[in-house]
């Protein structure tokens, strides 16, 4: 991860790490391309690289590869807006009052271990092949990590920063919360919607892929299999990997950035 | 007039999982606190200070006993009552000015006021260059120079202070001493501060009251009637500060004695 964040000023150390990662990156290819041509001879067990570089060009002209992303991200923020707008809240007051713990907590212990997948039969019988019911597996994937580290966040906080706010006036337990509960436990909250992404990425492309969508990167790669065509799969693979990366580098580079000033690079 | 009362408070903390076991931890400490009065407590370790200071600032309840404020019973937190805390408390995702304005906004201030009002406080305290650093920056000292004028802003009418100086340097707190006497003596301030220094509190008290080894019983309130500034060695002091160790030693004795026999 650390490789993204290149500092401006390229001293020596940077330059040696640009130079061994452009190296490691080459014998990969190297490597791939020579196994896949002269070894396997068979693009259907292993596509070579100059055919999957070929589809590369030759998709990136044409439309469809950006729908099928706009879609995947559609479906991907539908799940993670609802889980962070659901999961915060409930994790907040769970966090805060020991009751709504004990009552939330059993029945959340209950549903979390089951797969999102498991899901997958409900989300269409409920929201039939909609780009909700994709969403939908996504929000049960990311929901579960934000009210966990949301809840836990909130136990945390150490009792002299809402003791120290109690002699300041600040006494009610709305302003409490807002003042000072949320701020206190914004890194792991934020730590938790961050894992939450993870997960829900993971879940996003086996949600298209078993038919809770009809469009999308996941879609497109199981199509492609069907059709046999390895070098889109493995191209798609590729864009899979890079889109979730953007989304991890953008939420990292504007929690640091604005967010968490106070805290000196640290954390998540 | 009296600006504070502390009437019979007394403390028992029970036990959450085995109800049986109680703690007694204060014994029916009553004292007054004249509108500018500086007054001290001294005691061994785990007499129940800091219990006292929390039940002033209303973080604890008393088992029985009153808090008397300007005549009115006071027994939660609020923004007339100020403590200083024996930890860092300062809130760490604000800067200075943010932290030292809190109290001030939450009473409804208008940010601007609010603002003008703790930049007051801020300059008293030496940390103008400051103002918009994070806690994560500043010394020890600087950290509770900026609590010290985060309890300031509000003016409230009791300041109650928790070995504010505890974690710090001989230097820095000799220093930070004399701002406090010198801000108490401008704003006239009435001041309740807990410390483990003899001498501390023979510098900066008008009263200084010893308290007993668990349960927390008042031993003796010593008056100090020295005009301030004082020396820290003038003869005066130092009869007190002879008095204050006897006492505090003698505590200590019956205190080890007790837990031998007890064991
Ligand atoms: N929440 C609590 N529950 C049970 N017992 C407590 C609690 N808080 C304090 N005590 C007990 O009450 C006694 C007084 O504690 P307190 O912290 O007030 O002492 P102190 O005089 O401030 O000590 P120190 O000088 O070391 O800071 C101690 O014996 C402590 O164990
Ligand atoms: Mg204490």
């Amino acid at each position: 991860m650390d490789a993204f964040c290149i500092d401006m000023s390229l001293n020596e150390e940077n330059k040696k790490t640009i130079i061994i990662s452009a190296i490691s990156i080459a014998t990969f290819v190297i490597l791939w391309e020579f196994v896949s041509v002269f070894i396997v001879k068979d693009s259907l067990y292993l596509p070579s690289f100059h055919s999957v570089f070929y589809a590369f060009l030759e998709r990136l002209t044409s439309a469809e590869i950006y729908i099928d992303a706009l879609i995947s991200f559609r479906h991907f923020f539908t799940g993670g807006i609802s889980a962070i707008l659901i999961g915060i809240p409930i994790g907040i007051i769970m966090g805060w009052y020991q009751n709504v713990f004990r009552f939330f907590n059993p029945i959340i212990e209950i549903l979390r271990p089951i797969p999102p997948l498991a899901w997958i039969p409900f989300a269409i019988i409920w929201l039939k092949l909609t780009h909700e019911a994709a969403g939908m597996i996504i929000f049960i994937g990311m929901v579960f990590p934000i009210i966990v580290n949301t809840y836990t966040g909130f136990r945390n906080i150490p009792k002299i920063y809402v003791e120290a706010a109690k002699v300041l006036g600040c006494t009610k337990d709305f302003d409490l919360i807002r003042h000072v509960a949320i701020p206190a436990a914004s890194p792991m909250i934020l730590s938790g919607i961050r894992v939450a992404m993870g997960t829900g990425w993971m879940c996003l492309v086996s949600a298209e892929m078993f038919g809770v969508s009809d469009a999308g990167i996941g879609y497109s790669l199981w199509h492609f299999y069907s059709l046999h065509r390895m070098e889109l799969v493995v191209l798609y693979m590729f864009v899979l990997g890079f889109m979730g990366l953007l989304i991890d580098v953008l939420f990292r580079f504007v929690i640091e950035k604005n967010l968490l000033k106070w805290q000196k690079g640290t954390v998540i | 007039m009296k600006k504070a009362e502390i009437q019979n408070i007394t403390k028992i903390f029970v036990s959450k999982d085995d109800r049986k076991s109680e703690v007694l931890a204060l014994d029916n400490i009553s004292f007054d606190l004249a509108e500018g009065d500086f007054v001290s407590i001294l005691g061994p370790s785990g007499c129940g200070k800091t219990t006292l200071l929390r039940i002033i600032a209303g973080l604890e309840k008393q088992t029985s006993g009153n808090i008397i404020i300007n005549g009115k019973i006071s027994n939660e937190p609020g923004p007339k009552k100020g403590m200083v805390f024996q930890e860092y408390s300062l809130f760490p995702w604000k800067n200075v000015i943010d932290n030292v304005s809190f109290g001030l906004k939450m009473q409804g201030m208008k940010k601007e006021d609010a603002y003008k009002k703790a930049s007051k406080y801020i300059e008293m305290v030496g940390l103008g260059e400051f103002k918009y650093s994070y806690p994560n920056e500043l010394s020890g000292g600087m950290k509770q120079r900026v609590a010290i004028a985060r309890a300031l802003a509000n003016e409230p009418d009791i300041i109650l202070m928790d070995e504010p100086f505890g974690a710090l340097d001989a230097q820095t707190r000799n220093k930070l001493q004399n701002e406090l006497l010198n801000i108490w003596k401008n704003q006239k301030l009435t001041v309740v501060f807990v410390t483990h220094s003899v001498d501390e509190a023979v510098y900066l008290s008008d009263k200084i009251i010893v308290l007993s080894a668990r349960p927390g019983k008042i031993v003796k309130e010593i008056p100090i009637t020295i005009p301030k500034p004082r020396t820290r060695t003038g003869n005066e002091e130092n009869e007190i500060r002879d008095e204050v160790l006897r006492l505090l030693n003698h505590e200590k004795y019956l205190a080890d004695a007790s837990q031998l026999s007890g064991e």
